[in-house]
């Protein structure tokens, strides 16, 4: 296990200032850091750009009064939230009721500790990394099981028991694709599976793997779409028939810290997909010389956020145009279609890696 | 979750089921039917409408629809209005077809006054009628997506909405409660721009609708969710009294426009979409092909849109000789009637009001039984419920 810790100049900086002993310290303690650091920050930029990609699939502008571009609308309605009362409605299990809250958001924070930002800007590089992100991404389900259960809701409840059904059936086919990627790098490694991919945009396992590829890359968007709750896989949520599905009776800081996961979790969602297929970190490259150059001129972590926006606002855009499914449609969809298509793949993928059909 | 009680809901707990409800013994295995409060405010039942619905899992076993939150006694208000003045009260039933209901009443009145109206205020009345359904429509279809999770298509409904709604305010200051027609025409002629804007608009609507045709009705989840569910067979649609498009849908050849044309409606072509099966899917397509059928019959009207006066010569006073008088309209939810009896005063003696979607809503426990909660809400938004309507 290598501790990659924050070795960029900054780290490198903070810790030259510090006595031998304390600079091992740091290394936690900036790594900790800057990950809460990233997850307010990405949480909050993200609820924005939620509502201005939804407000332009819709037609409307979106927040424009607080801050430049509405920019701070965000932290206005973060203040608001936290100003709120934080109910107990009666007859709530109290332990339950108030864990859940906690727990998505942690989920997705130990997901980040293993994400690998930059060539050297990455907490911790595992090497069963992705067993280590499914591992600890079922904390989000977690949270949303005993949240429903403890509220005591009718309308929570069967949004905890749908999401229950939906996030372990989905959590199938997602792994499935994580092997396929595993097997094609020979690793688990989330920064040796990046790493597997240098080259053209060609050795990004979205293209490399003639067919399956792509196929998993459409299977993991799908299935981390259910993942994630999100439309049109937020039966859990499903607005319109259980009002607010698990976290019904949630309000101020307990209904944040669900939202935030929400959103954090999006993100890490969409880490992972750019560190699966589209080469994480790594910068795009054509085989033309000097736009090679010139695009390896940016950072990897810039590369890095690129794609994620990238994938970030396919989400939103799925969720902005589609329907919701009905909770039978969903599960039939995952184990009569999702799931055999993902074997079929992984069978396909195994074949195409053992006899070398690969692009070059 | 303790069990549930037949006791009265003292504490407020939600335990105590509601008067007239009962639930089955515990199975077996243990398992048991609970019941759940749908509304009255919840988002997917537009407007203060209860449904107790009674469930096995997510299977529902049996829905019983709590009506009277919003009831204001309209039919009895009535009775201390002048007949003119009783025009402006049938805005507040169905507020999605404010000019349609309006002109039951009218037409009730010139029955009885032996009131004519000049071909142009006619030609009114059927122009802002039909943008009226189409606007109901549109209004509905916004609904219908976000009922089913698709929440971009409500603002997309209600853009195209807001261009009939802009011209309502132009035509009569209003954008709701429309109170426009009179006995003998309208309150007020069509401003001069009046024509050109509704061409506009019919332009405007016919490049909508093939997105919302792309958007929505090609969905495959939409044709999942909806195909199938719901169904509701001719003639228990009969039984039910169902009309519009929900009767239409399940097969029923009705429509007042055709088969018992009012005002000028028998000089125009257009055919009543009809669905096979009840099912949601064909509620959903008769309302989108019906919002083409109306496009025609403007264009019809717009292309021979005469001039004249808009308004027979007004009475100073309506006083209605002794008798009852009947009118029925189509409005976007179905028949629309009014009955009213005059003892030859400047007030009618009783007023009763047939409204469209109580029939529609009694169906509804059929309909959603052995479905699933999605599949009820799916029932609720094709049935196009406006609850005033309902409770009146």
């Amino acid at each position: 296990m290598k501790a990659y810790a924050v070795n960029h100049p900054i780290g490198d900086m903070i810790r030259g200032m510090l006595p031998a002993p304390w600079a091992a310290a740091a290394n936690g303690a900036l790594a900790v850091g800057l990950i809460a650091g990233l997850v307010t920050v990405m949480a909050i930029f993200l609820i924005w750009l939620e509502r201005k990609v939804c407000a332009h699939f819709q037609a409307r502008l979106g927040p424009t009064r607080v801050g430049p571009f509405g920019l701070l609308q965000p932290i206005a309605d973060a203040i608001k939230l936290l100003m709120k009362e934080n109910l107990r409605p009666r007859g709530v299990d109290n332990l339950a009721y108030f864990l859940a809250p906690l727990l998505p958001i942690t989920g997705s924070f130990l997901v980040l500790a293993v994400m690998p930002f930059d060539h050297d800007l990455q907490v911790v590089d595992l090497p069963a990394g992705v067993v280590y992100v499914v591992a600890v991404s079922g904390l989000g389900i977690l949270g949303i099981l005993i949240g429903g259960w403890g509220s005591n809701n009718k309308y929570s409840l069967l949004g905890s028991m749908r999401s229950g059904a939906q996030l372990f059936s989905y959590e199938l086919s997602l792994v499935l694709c994580m092997l396929l990627i595993v097997m094609a790098s020979g690793s688990a490694s989330l920064r040796e599976i990046v790493l597997a991919q240098q080259g053209t945009v060609l050795d990004w396992w979205i293209f490399k793997l003639p067919v399956a590829g792509l196929l998993a890359f459409a299977l993991f968007m799908i299935s981390s779409t259910a993942e994630l709750n999100r439309g049109p896989l937020d039966l859990s949520e499903a607005e319109s028939e259980l009002t607010g599905g698990f976290h019904t009776e949630y309000a101020g800081i307990s209904f944040s810290m669900f939202f935030l996961a929400e959103f954090v979790n999006m993100f890490a969602s969409a880490g992972l997909g750019a560190t699966f297929f589209l080469g994480g970190f790594l910068a795009p490259r054509f085989g033309v010389p000097p736009l090679d150059w010139a695009l390896a001129l940016l950072p990897g972590v810039v590369w890095f956020f690129v794609k994620v926006f990238a994938l970030i606002f396919l989400y939103m855009w799925f969720r902005w145009t589609f329907p919701r499914l009905r909770i039978d449609h969903l599960l039939s969809l995952e184990w009569k279609f999702l799931l055999p298509v993902s074997l079929a793949n992984l069978l396909l993928a195994a074949t195409l890696i053992t006899f070398k059909w690969m692009l070059p | 979750m303790p069990a549930p009680s037949q006791q009265s809901d003292v504490r407020g707990e939600g335990y105590a089921l509601p008067p007239g409800f009962s639930l089955r013994e515990t199975r077996a295995d243990g398992s048991q039917e609970y019941f759940l409060n749908m509304g009255p405010q919840h988002p997917s039942t537009h407007g203060v409408l209860k449904l107790v619905v009674r469930l096995d899992g997510e299977t529902v076993v049996e829905v019983v629809p709590h009506l009277g939150f919003i009831h204001r006694a309209i039919e009895k208000m009535g009775e201390n209005e002048t007949f003119v003045q009783y025009i402006h009260l049938t805005d507040r039933m169905d507020y999605l077809s404010s000019h349609i209901n309006n002109l039951c009443v009218c037409m009730a009145i010139e029955k009885a006054m032996g009131i004519g109206v000049p071909e142009r205020g006619e030609y009114i009345r059927v122009v802002v009628s039909e943008l009226q359904r189409i606007q109901s429509h549109l209004l509905w279809w916004g609904a219908f997506g976000m009922d089913l999770g698709a929440v971009s298509a409500f603002l997309y409904g209600f853009k195209e909405r807001e261009k009939i709604t802009a011209l309502f305010e132009e035509l009569c200051g209003a954008r709701l409660t429309m109170n426009f027609f009179r006995p003998g025409g309208s309150n007020a002629d069509v401003p001069e721009n009046f024509p050109a804007r509704v061409k506009e608009i019919l332009e405007d609507l016919k490049f909508s609708l093939d997105e919302f045709d792309v958007l929505v009705s090609k969905n495959p989840i939409i044709r999942e969710r909806t195909l199938g569910v719901g169904a509701l067979p001719r003639e228990r649609a009969i039984n039910y009294g169902c009309s519009g498009p929900v009767g239409r849908a399940s097969g029923i050849d009705f429509d007042v426009r055709k088969h018992d044309p009012y005002s000028v409606y028998d000089r125009f072509q257009f055919d009543v979409p009809l669905g096979k099966h009840g099912d949601c899917y064909d509620r959903y397509m008769v309302r989108m092909q019906e919002m083409r059928e109306s496009i025609r019959i403007l264009e019809q009207a717009m292309a021979s849109f005469p001039g004249g006066q808009y308004r027979s010569k007004e009475k100073p006073a309506y006083k209605v000789p002794a008798g009852s008088y009947y009118a029925n309209v189509e409005t976007a939810r179905g028949l629309y009637a009014t009955y009213m009896v005059s003892d030859n005063s400047f007030k009618p003696y009783r007023i009763k009001s047939r409204s469209p979607n109580l029939s529609n809503l009694s169906a509804i426990n059929e309909m959603s039984q052995g479905g699933k909660i999605a599949d009820l809400v799916a029932i609720l938004s094709t049935l196009d419920l406006i609850i005033p309507d309902i409770d009146r």
